[in-house]
């Protein structure tokens, strides 16, 4: 019982110290003082400042569009490089999987800069478009690890069989192989948009003048000091993680029990 | 059937993405402009052997190292009661250590500033109960705190993942046979979970190592990290050939560490014996 409550009170300890500082962010966003050690009353102004600025509103867009835009072109990418590396035999796929895990384990820093030499070097205008082709080239090896797996445990009888029912080869990629992977490429998906509106190091390599992402723009405020709009905005982006991992739990736990229904 | 030419976007991508900007900084790394043109040399890499830039290699691996040992000590239990049979509702405890993983990671960090900053609240609190405030922003035990908060879950999760996979009989079997606890945990769940903590081990010191954004915000610029290094080289000094040398200086030393760490992995999945 005492060996219980010894573990109890370290976990809320742990608990404590992960939460605590979002939940003062939290709080302190509502704070009428600029000065964060008192509390001087309740307000939203910085909400409303926050939606005014003009910087942090330019880089929200340009975020969730790099995010969109890069996730849903690394999925296609990696999608089709995964079903085609997962027929390759041993020297050709192990040449090609150390390619994959390169930008994998590769510090965030060295992949950015080296991108930003290509840039470079190559006269490539930094922007917007350098900032995408970055963000498309970290997120594709994700992709490929989330559908590899999906295609192992492919029975491939599947495709003979369709196949032999008089399929044409791409007929039995669309309505037999795709519907058997896709859960293997939404996950790809997801991680590789998550990855990409989290992505601070290689965006700020990357990009140019006048395009930010959300990350940069926090960065270089947080650099001049503490400023009560990123408490705002910090309170929003939490609010909004909270709640879509909580419609994807009720969900998942939906799914479970009608699957456990059906069984 | 043979479906190879769906491969050839990614394998163009990713040489032209990849491997080719790799390529460059290691041209970089061993030349230098010269009057008469480009020519080779080893200067730079000479150059990162003096000793001020010894001591920011030194400090960068010193802090990361901390906070990796730190990280271990403080995730290690926590990932046995997220593992263990204690608590009800362990999916929601899990689901709550994930939470502020999701939080931009800048963001965690920025937090971290308000709390210690020299008007914030630990020191409003301190005045509050009749103490000096102290200076907690800007130092080295604050870089090394923003490391620990920002990678403590890589460490944690890992070995929960391990953890939560043992056999239970195994430990069942172990008590029968009359073992305490502690010589459970010594003898079968310590080795059992080795591999969880050679993989959090890494998730922790690697991004610890290279981060150039904590030591940026919660150190203020005054203990310049190799990460820190390298951005000034590079968008600062415009030293890009100093800058790429150090670049793969570090990345050997990543590739290498990570090699002996999975070897590390394989060996004990592998043998089995011991």
């Amino acid at each position: 019982m005492v060996n219980r409550s010894l573990k109890k009170i370290y976990a809320i300890l742990i608990y404590l110290f992960l939460y605590a500082p979002i939940i003062i962010l939290v709080v302190f966003s509502f704070n009428a003082s600029k000065s964060r050690g008192t509390w001087s009353g309740f307000t939203l102004k910085w909400y409303l400042e926050l939606f005014r600025d003009r910087q942090i509103m330019k880089s929200l867009y340009y975020t969730m569009l790099v995010a969109i835009l890069s996730s849903l072109i690394a999925t296609i990418i990696g999608t089709a490089a995964a079903i085609s590396i997962h027929k390759m035999k041993n020297f050709k796929k192990t040449i090609i999987m150390n390619l994959t895990y390169l930008p994998v384990v590769n510090p965030d820093i060295v992949t950015g800069l080296s991108l930003m030499i290509l840039f470079i070097f190559t006269r490539f205008p930094l922007g917007f478009i350098s900032l995408l082709l970055a963000h498309i080239t970290f997120n594709i090896p994700y992709v490929i690890l989330s559908v590899l797996p999906k295609l192992k445990q492919l029975d491939k009888h599947l495709y003979e069989a369709a196949l032999d029912l008089g399929a044409t080869p791409w007929y039995a990629y669309k309505k037999v192989i795709l519907p058997e992977i896709m859960p293997g490429i939404i996950t790809g998906l997801l991680l590789a948009f998550t990855l990409s509106v989290d992505d601070f190091v290689i965006s700020f390599f990357t990009t140019g003048s006048g395009v930010s992402t959300l990350s940069i723009t926090i960065y270089s405020m947080a650099r001049r000091g503490i400023n009560p709009k990123i408490n705002a905005l910090s309170t929003l982006l939490f609010l909004t993680v909270l709640l879509l991992l909580i419609i994807v739990n009720m969900r998942m736990s939906g799914e479970s029990t009608k699957k456990e229904r059906e069984i | 059937m043979k479906k190879k030419w769906l491969s050839y976007p990614y394998i163009i991508w990713m040489l032209f993405f990849i491997l080719i900007p790799l390529i460059l900084v290691f041209f970089y790394s061993i030349t230098i402009r010269t009057d008469e043109g480009l020519a080779f040399t080893l200067k730079q890499y000479k150059r990162f052997l003096e000793p001020i830039y010894i001591k920011v290699f030194i400090r960068s691996v010193y802090l990361a190292l901390i906070s990796t040992v730190l990280c271990l000590l403080l995730g290690y239990p926590m990932a046995m009661i997220l593992a263990g049979r204690d608590f009800k509702k362990k999916n929601i405890m899990v689901l709550l250590f994930v939470i502020p993983m999701w939080m931009n990671f800048l963001l965690r960090t920025y937090a971290w500033m308000t709390l210690l900053e020299r008007r914030g609240l630990i020191n409003t609190f301190l005045s509050f109960i009749g103490l000096p405030s102290l200076n907690l922003l800007y130092t080295q035990e604050a870089v090394v705190l923003g490391m620990v908060y920002n990678f403590l879950p890589f460490m944690v999760l890992p070995i929960y993942s391990v953890l939560s996979k043992i056999d239970r009989q195994l430990i069942e079997a172990a008590e029968d046979l009359g073992a305490n606890s502690f010589t459970i945990f010594r003898k079968i769940i310590f080795p059992l979970s080795l591999p969880g903590v050679t993989s959090g081990i890494t998730m922790v010191f690697l991004p610890a190592v290279t981060t150039f954004v904590i030591s940026r915000l919660l150190g203020g610029g005054q203990f310049t990290l190799i990460g820190n290094l390298i951005e000034q080289q590079f968008l600062y000094v415009g030293d890009w050939n100093f800058g790429s040398a150090i670049s793969m200086i570090m990345m050997i030393v990543i590739l290498l560490s990570m090699g002996v760490m999975s070897r590390y992995d394989k060996e004990h999945e592998g043998g089995g014996l011991w």
